[in-house]
């Protein structure tokens, strides 16, 4: 489903993403952990070009994302994705954020997307927020909507860039509870984030990096019990010694 | 101090017309050259922010000139130079053959000049809003287009209302230099009423209120816009 090969990416002199290869399959739930600097958030974003890279190649579904002349917009709309800070757009209620890609981008109607948009909020628990404005929403439900938001567009995958990180700890859980449904559901999804409790539960695969290099790869329970890098090693002895 | 109050003069034919006229005339031009500036200094504003380098490059040196240029100075040279460096049926037209070309070039020269100020504006509001916001519009599939149609513009105009109402304000007091290339705004005719009556006092205080009140004005209304857009919920948009 998204395969990375090589990916090298340059900011002038620094070394972002250093020859970075992998393979998420259809329904595949992998989660990117590693300490802050190391690309985690680089990589998932040049998944969907956001990021653009210098060297190797990823394709999505069989196209190619850094190519000249690929519908990146088109591609875009079929990878949903969830941002640190939520990113609704603070301007709009919470079913006109959801209801903006259908509309503008998928073509639906005003009455589909409307109806749409109400199914994903019951189904993240928000239907009582529908025309609330994101600044009247806890960070737990602006980073719920942010989610429905993406699967408005009946994404083909997920990425989730640490959304659990800028979150209440008491507000963590909820986020994660959707998330974890969602990967039930066998959605396919990248995950940066430092929730080992959520890596453990649903993680087919962990990506560990660091200084821009994909230092491991394992599928989940080799890299909990035996992780064979000593860098991985070192940063689990660290975030799980509590 | 000796002199003669005649507050009684300016009621008289025909001071008060010109009085009138004049304030009339500063008002046509202050909002003819606003809405040449919004316009303009909103797509320059925009273009400041693209990833185009060409673009940018085109907003820049365009920002530069013209608010690096006196606004005197450049009031002559659209009005003096201007017409020289056109072809010469192109430069006689805009001499004598528009009606009012003083008023037209008032109006041009005070517009393109504060949508310089207007699009440093729309650039900084642009550039107030977080990345990541950027990247979650992109990345439910909108085009550039839509990016700074539904997301960027709407949220960075809201951010920009407080200095857009300096700006605002400024051209209706700046539109006062249209009276050395003979525009007969309100400044104008105050001179004009001094030199015929000698009661500049009168004829300046006035023109003072007239000022005072179209600012006022002009401010009520941003205040206005500014409550009517504001987000529910957020108690300054600009604070990040």
């Amino acid at each position: 489903m998204i395969e990375i090969k090589n990916v090298s990416k340059w900011y002038a002199d620094f070394h972002v993403l250093d020859d970075c290869s992998t393979f998420v399959g259809k329904g595949d739930v992998v989660v990117i952990c590693g300490p802050s600097g190391s690309g985690k958030s680089t990589l998932i974003k040049c998944v969907n070009g956001l990021e653009p890279f210098q060297k190797g190649e990823i394709t999505v579904d069989g196209t190619s994302v850094g190519q000249k002349g690929v519908n990146l917009n088109a591609l875009r709309s079929r990878i949903g994705m969830v941002f640190q800070n939520f990113e609704l757009f603070p301007h709009m209620t919470v079913l006109q954020n959801i209801a903006l890609g259908q509309t503008k981008v998928l073509g639906r109607t005003e009455p589909e997307a409307h109806d749409r948009s109400m199914l994903l909020l019951d189904r993240v628990g928000l239907v009582d927020q529908a025309d609330k404005h994101p600044a009247q929403l806890s960070g737990g439900q602006q980073q719920r909507v942010a989610i429905a938001r993406a699967l408005a567009m009946d994404p083909i995958a997920m990425l989730f860039d640490e959304p659990t990180s800028a979150l209440d700890p008491e507000m963590i859980n909820e986020v994660l509870d959707v998330m974890v449904e969602l990967a039930k559901e066998g959605m396919t999804m990248m995950v940066v984030t430092h929730e080992m409790g959520f890596a453990r539960k649903v993680a087919d695969k962990v990506i560990f990096m660091d200084e821009g290099r994909i230092v491991e790869e394992a599928n989940t329970k080799e890299f909990f019990e035996k992780p064979r890098s000593e860098r991985a090693q070192e940063f689990l002895s660290k975030i799980l010694s509590h | 101090m000796n002199y003669n109050w005649n507050w009684g003069v300016l009621l008289d034919d025909p001071y008060l017309m010109w009085m009138y006229t004049g304030f009339g005339w500063t008002c046509l031009v202050a909002i003819c050259a606003w809405v040449i500036a919004f316009t303009l200094g909103s797509i320059i504003g925009v273009m400041r922010t693209l990833d185009n380098g060409i673009a940018r490059g085109i907003g820049t040196v365009y920002v530069e000139i013209f608010r690096n240029i006196p606004l005197l100075v450049q009031m002559f040279l659209w009005y003096f130079v201007f017409p020289e460096l056109l072809p010469k049926d192109w430069g006689h037209f805009v001499k004598r053959g528009i009606p009012l070309p003083e008023f037209w070039t008032a109006v041009v020269c005070l517009g393109t000049y504060t949508a310089a100020r207007v699009a440093e504006q729309v650039r900084s509001g642009i550039g107030a809003i977080r990345n990541d916001q950027r990247n979650a519009a992109i990345a439910i599939g909108l085009t550039s287009v839509q990016v700074y149609r539904y997301v960027l513009l709407p949220v960075g105009f809201r951010i920009i209302i407080p200095p857009l109402t300096s700006d605002f304000l400024g051209v209706f007091k700046n539109s006062s230099l249209g009276l050395t290339i003979g525009v007969l705004e309100l400044t104008a005719q105050s001179r004009q009423i001094t030199e015929y009556t000698f009661q500049g006092f009168e004829a300046f205080t006035v023109a003072t209120v007239l000022y005072c009140l179209v600012t006022f004005t002009v401010m009520t209304l941003m205040q206005k816009i500014e409550g009517r857009t504001r987000i529910p919920g957020m108690l300054s948009l600009g604070a990040k």
